[in-house]
């Protein structure tokens, strides 16, 4: 199962100019504690999908009372400057849509 | 304080994005105590700090005030209206000023006392906390500060806390216009002064700084009830067409913000890990268990922008399969011929830039997929010290581009569509958000000056 097909809400969006956060929230609890559980979703992960240092990476954050997680990380041109391709960074969540989930595999992400 | 709970109508999410009157009005039969308003962002980029242009029109934001002006007053509860003008600098709350003014002007309404709260920071002030280092950026992402960078960037604001608002409601104001604030501050402000709890108050204005965004379907454009309880708050949607649940509220708290469940503010961290979501079967949510804790230092942060090149440019299109296969080498060779025939021009003096939508237009570097669309939309730039210069490279790159001879071209009489004559596109300045830092202050008053009017 693919991350983009398992989230109800998944999205991106400036939180301040210098920062991108990408938000998945889910409709199934036990669909959420299971991506949650197997760990899947870990800087390294992030780190390869969007091509940046893991330090760049602010938090990677689960939040059981909404049934989602938080991906924040720096940008590399601050918002609505020279060479940046994304204002509201509203379209930067892509690449996790894609994210092939192997959940039943004991969490794997191929 | 004796009153058991305090009511804050929402109209919208940024003043000027519009409401349903209906909403609006169903609102004002809680008899609300208070209207608070959102009217800033940084979103649309730092053009329009720079600029001191604002982000909705004047028709916009006067539509959405004469509403909330009129009710307001014949209600007898204070109006705040939060960030004037989007970004929330002196020109901008001038701007909010006249409009409010001139509404007050044209419907005969007097004996109002007008605060406006100014959230400018001078130069000089930033740079002596820059010196003393109590200013600090926010984030590895932004740029030092030089000396240099302080000097060209145009306008500095903070953020204010509730303490300058509560000031101004202490000092009997009946309409707020705030210059840039944090955007739960008028909202807590107004619950602050009246009593209520800070930790609830905050994140309430957290959750009406959006309007209707919390509920499902969410939308920043219709209005919101919030119901401040001693140990609890109440949100409401104010439209039949919408219902909040308990997980739409407590995702909100995610929407825009770096961390899930701790957030930052003037002088405090919201902390929402704890708080119960309970849903009260009317299409409201109960929420408690929201806390609070000051920092130890009182900190603001800082937003300033700066101009730092003008732009021209061209939208092109390209459906040719020959030269979609090379584009980005073609791109490249356009730009090295353009570098020979400009060499006297030092190549620092100016920039070049392609994006090619159809191949990685949205996410450059960091696309995955690299397989072409079978038609491709290129958009090219040149930002230089003015506009002349742009102008002047950009329509060598455009005459370059077209004619170019690449290696296996057949199409010999032109390489773009261009969509629109004339094709080169003169756009203005650029800027970029060359302060975005956190500052120490004594408190959270000392940097934003009030000042009253009686109309």
């Amino acid at each position: 199962m693919k991350l983009g097909e398992a989230a109800a809400v998944l999205r991106s969006k400036n939180s301040g100019p210098f920062e991108i956060t990408v938000d998945a929230l889910f409709a199934d609890p036990a669909l959420y504690y299971k991506i949650k559980d197997s760990g899947v979703i870990n800087k390294a992960l992030v780190s390869k999908l969007y091509n940046i240092a893991p330090e760049r990476i602010a938090h990677i954050v689960f939040f059981d009372q909404a049934l989602g997680f938080k991906i924040t990380f720096a940008r590399t041109v601050s918002s609505g400057t020279f060479l940046d391709r994304d204002v509201y960074g509203a379209q930067q969540h892509a690449p996790l849509l894609e994210l092939e989930l192997d959940l039943s595999q004991g969490g794997d992400c191929r | 304080m004796t009153a058991q709970q305090f009511t804050i109508l929402a109209p919208c999410g940024m003043l000027g994005y519009g409401f349903p009157k209906d909403s609006f009005m169903r609102g004002m039969e809680h008899r609300p105590d208070a209207i608070v308003v959102d009217a800033g962002s940084t979103d649309a980029g730092p053009h329009k700090l720079g600029a001191g242009t604002a982000i909705v029109s004047r028709q916009a934001c006067k539509k959405d005030l004469e509403i909330i002006i009129a009710e307001g007053v014949k209600a007898n509860i204070p109006v705040i209206i939060g960030s004037a003008g989007g970004s929330g600098a002196k020109v901008h709350v001038e701007w909010t000023k006249a409009i409010v003014m001139e509404i007050l002007q044209e419907r005969g309404i007097s004996g109002i006392k007008l605060a406006v709260i100014w959230a400018d920071i001078p130069h000089a002030v930033v740079a002596a906390k820059l010196a003393e280092g109590r200013c600090e950026p926010l984030g590895v992402a932004v740029k030092p500060l030089t000396k240099e960078r302080l000097e060209a960037t145009t306008g500095i604001v903070a953020q204010m806390g509730h303490e300058p608002i509560m000031q101004a409601l202490e000092a009997g104001a009946d309409i707020i216009i705030c210059g840039r604030a944090y955007d739960p501050s008028p909202f807590a402000a107004v619950a602050m002064h009246h009593g209520f709890d800070a930790a609830l108050a905050y994140h309430l204005g957290k959750i009406l700084e959006c309007a209707a965004l919390c509920a499902d379907p969410g939308t920043t454009k219709d209005c919101m009830l919030g119901i401040l309880k001693r140990e609890s708050f109440v949100v409401k949607p104010l439209s039949e067409k919408r219902k909040c649940t308990a997980v739409s509220v407590a995702a909100h708290t995610f929407y825009e913000k770096d961390h899930p469940y701790l957030l930052h503010g003037p002088g405090t961290v919201l902390n929402l890990e704890n708080c119960e979501f309970t849903e009260l079967g009317d299409g409201s949510v109960e929420v408690r268990g929201s806390r609070i804790e000051r920092t130890p230092v009182y900190k603001i942060k800082l937003e300033g922008a700066m101009k730092v090149a003008y732009r021209t440019f061209v939208v092109a299109g390209v459906r040719d399969p020959l030269l979609i296969e090379r584009i980005e080498e073609v791109e490249a060779l356009v730009k090295e011929q353009v570098h020979d025939y400009y060499s006297e021009i030092p190549q620092g003096e100016y920039s070049i830039n392609f994006i090619n939508y159809g191949l990685n237009g949205v996410l450059g570097e960091l696309e995955p997929i690299r397989k072409p669309a079978h038609e491709l939309g290129v958009v090219f730039e040149v930002v230089a010290a003015t506009q002349e210069l742009a102008n002047a490279i950009c329509s060598t790159v455009r005459s370059t581009f077209l004619h170019y001879g690449y290696e296996g071209r057949k199409s010999t009489a032109g390489n773009l569509a261009f969509p629109f004559a004339p094709s080169d596109v003169p756009f203005g300045a650029v800027y970029e958000f060359s302060v975005y830092h956190l500052m120490e202050v004594a408190d959270g008053c000392e940097m934003f000056r009030c000042e009253y009017a009686e109309v």
